[in-house]
């Protein structure tokens, strides 16, 4: 053949192309870093540490609306892979997450049942993840404010460490959707009770300006959603131990 | 009778006596500035205002940092409402004492026809936006946040709440605030022509009112006004003040050094807290009890903190920059005050621009370059279109001199 050398050096240059392309973001371990102040809290999770260090088993329970699941593959969104990358990081405490999805509730109507959740799953860390419909039906920002004020009070007077989560970073409806009120009433009523806040909506735009995903993506398929969802497990994972000041390896 | 917008736009020794003589015989509580002049550094602000709503409205990028929101507490909202005020009060505030205060209203009434209209038109611009991004998005990811379209579903309801004004897409509040505002200038107007200092002081009885009880208007589908008028009218009155008389009699406040380092100090001490929000390294540095009394500052009520900011801001400004500022003639600040003088048409250009900007950056994405880009031919389309709008107004006035017929006073920008 008389194209041999041209061959090869075409078929090097795809090998090449295969190795660089998957490395920006197609991978199944993506790169998706996030600045570590993103990852750290002043506040502190004393009873996720005890459970971890001396009972060896955390209940964690999702408190969350639509975003906190992708249709109809549970195991790949967020609260699924927290699980995973925790039972990792952990292999000697039984790690459980569960989720409670309130769909299509104001974050006032949430507040009100959150007692009864504990009490029904015994949880020793709820993840709250709130503000999403809060925000399209623009209830007013005050009571959105009281409403998860309140859902904190509930869960800390019954015993639980609490991590808020805010909003995903959505660029196609940002002239839609109003988000800046939800985000900083949500760093308010963190900062007021003491509780960490992980910050999914700078945590997202911080992947999107980095070029980690393109978000304005119009693909109807799961695959970027998994992804997403497989970052955010990772980095609440990260976020989970750090603020619970537990290092992973001397649990093992 | 010259029309207003000749009285405000040109400088002539004849208006003055005309101004004068209405000013003796109504002997109202307002003195209007004794110049015919038109005031620069107005214009200059609210095209410095208009600019900065606009790169606002784009998702943030280079230019965002030069925004004065990443500098204080209050924005270019605040600039925008009170200098609309000012203008407002000196146009209509002239034609009250000069024609009466029922012609007086029927201009403003205008006028408040010509905002609602421009709403009702950027209003119809988002419809279609949405409408595309509901069809052609689809993403999983963003399952819940296309909830936002269920609107369309029911657009009968939607179309008659919008224009009754509750329903209000993003970052198209302002328009809203404004017809309110001005709907009730008449009455303010009405007031400080009896007692300016009064009128003022039930303004700030209004906003402490609604502080205390918590008045709001509601709005479609649920929530309140993005801005309160009830609270944010205390800005639009204040600039009404100033207009009729008050500025001259706060000069000696203005120009007292104690003044000056109370603004500044202010000033330095909004800008240290706002740093703190972008390197959220810093944020030990805050006492945590005055984060707790501070946080959140509303934009919604126009919270005091926002207000004492734009009242620092505005007496540094006015102290270093004289009204009779050559630079203010200059051809590089030309574009700024040209937006500034054509606010409503640029504000609404504003608005559609931050709209294209928004679309353009979500098809194309490409990156901080584009973005820069898009934020700088926003600016310059901006000050194109003043520019035509004021070559266009130039000479439909020179030809509506030789009809004889009378101007038109809103097209001084006023209001």
């Amino acid at each position: 053949m008389r194209s041999y050398p041209v061959m090869i050096l075409g078929l090097t240059l795809l090998a090449g192309l295969l190795a660089v392309v998957p490395a920006r973001a197609e991978d199944a371990s993506p790169n998706c870093e996030v600045p570590a102040y993103l990852l750290t809290s002043e506040n502190a999770l004393p009873k996720v540490e005890s459970a971890i260090v001396s009972e060896r088993r955390l209940e964690i329970l999702v408190v969350g609306s639509r975003s906190s699941t992708i249709n109809a593959s549970e195991t790949n969104a967020y609260p699924g892979r927290l699980q995973a990358m925790l039972k990792e990081a952990l292999p000697k405490v039984a790690v459980n997450v569960s989720v409670e999805l309130q769909v299509k509730k104001t974050a006032e109507e949430v507040a009100g049942g959150l007692v009864k959740l504990v009490e029904l799953r015994k949880p020793t860390l709820v993840i709250w993840q709130t503000g999403t419909y809060d925000a399209i039906r623009s209830v007013d920002p005050d009571d959105f404010r009281a409403g998860v004020d309140e859902g904190v009070v509930a869960l800390q007077s019954a015993g639980v460490d609490v991590i808020l989560m805010n909003l995903q970073y959505s660029p196609r409806t940002e002239t839609m959707i109003s988000a800046p009120p939800y985000l900083d009433n949500m760093r308010v009523v963190a900062q007021e009770h003491n509780i960490p806040l992980f910050d999914r909506f700078a945590i997202m735009r911080h992947w999107s300006d980095a070029g980690d995903f393109d978000l304005t993506s119009t693909s109807h398929g799961v695959d970027l959603a998994r992804r997403v969802h497989d970052c955010l497990g990772r980095a609440l994972s990260k976020f989970v131990l750090d603020v619970a000041h537990v290092n992973p390896a001397q649990q093992n | 009778m010259s029309s207003i917008a000749d009285q405000v736009t040109r400088s002539s020794v004849a208006e003055t006596g005309v101004r004068a003589g209405a000013a003796e015989t109504s002997a109202p509580a307002i003195t209007l500035p004794a110049t015919g002049d038109r005031e620069l550094r107005l214009d200059l602000f609210r095209g410095l205002a208009l600019w900065l709503i606009f790169v606002d409205h784009l998702p943030p990028n280079f230019l965002t940092w030069f925004t004065i929101r990443n500098y204080g507490f209050s924005d270019a909202t605040e600039i925008f409402i009170f200098i609309s005020g000012y203008t407002a009060a000196f146009v209509y505030g002239r034609a009250m004492l000069e024609a009466g205060t029922v012609v007086a209203t029927a201009r403003i009434m205008r006028r408040v026809w010509q905002i609602y209209v421009a709403h009702v038109f950027l209003f119809t611009i988002f419809l279609a936006e949405i409408s595309y991004v509901a069809t052609n998005f689809n993403n999983p990811l963003y399952s819940e946040e296309m909830g936002i379209m269920d609107f369309l579903k029911q657009p009968d309801v939607t179309i008659i709440q919008a224009l009754l004004l509750r329903f209000r897409p993003v970052n198209m509040d302002v328009l809203p605030l404004y017809i309110v505002l001005m709907l009730f200038l008449p009455i303010i107007l009405w007031l400080m022509k009896w007692r300016t200092d009064v009128t003022l002081a039930l303004s700030a009885v209004l906003y402490a009112l609604t502080w205390h009880f918590d008045w709001y208007l509601s709005a479609y589908p649920n929530g309140t006004w993005f801005f309160n008028p009830f609270a944010w009218q205390l800005l639009f009155v204040f600039g009404a003040w100033c207009a009729l008389g008050g500025a001259d009699r706060m000069s000696r406040i203005l120009s007292s050094r104690i003044t000056m380092w109370i603004c500044i100090a202010y000033l330095l001490a909004a800008f240290f807290v706002t740093l703190t929000w972008h390197i959220p390294q810093l944020s030990f540095l805050m006492p945590k009890r005055l984060e707790q009394w501070m946080y959140p500052i509303s934009k919604t009520d126009l919270d005091v903190l926002r207000f004492a900011h734009f009242l620092a801001l505005a007496a540094i400004v006015v102290r270093f920059l004289p009204r009779d500022w050559p630079g203010l003639k200059s051809v590089w600040l030309r574009p700024l005050i040209l937006c500034g003088q054509h606010s409503l048409e640029i504000f609404c250009l504003g608005v559609f621009l931050a709209f294209a900007g928004h679309f353009a950056l979500t098809e194309i994405s490409g990156g901080a370059g584009l973005h820069f880009l898009i934020s700088v031919a926003g600016i310059v389309i901006m000050s194109g279109m003043a520019w035509i709008i004021s070559w266009y107004k130039h000479s439909a006035d020179k030809n509506s001199k030789k009809k004889g017929a009378v101007g038109n006073a809103d097209m001084a920008g006023g209001g």
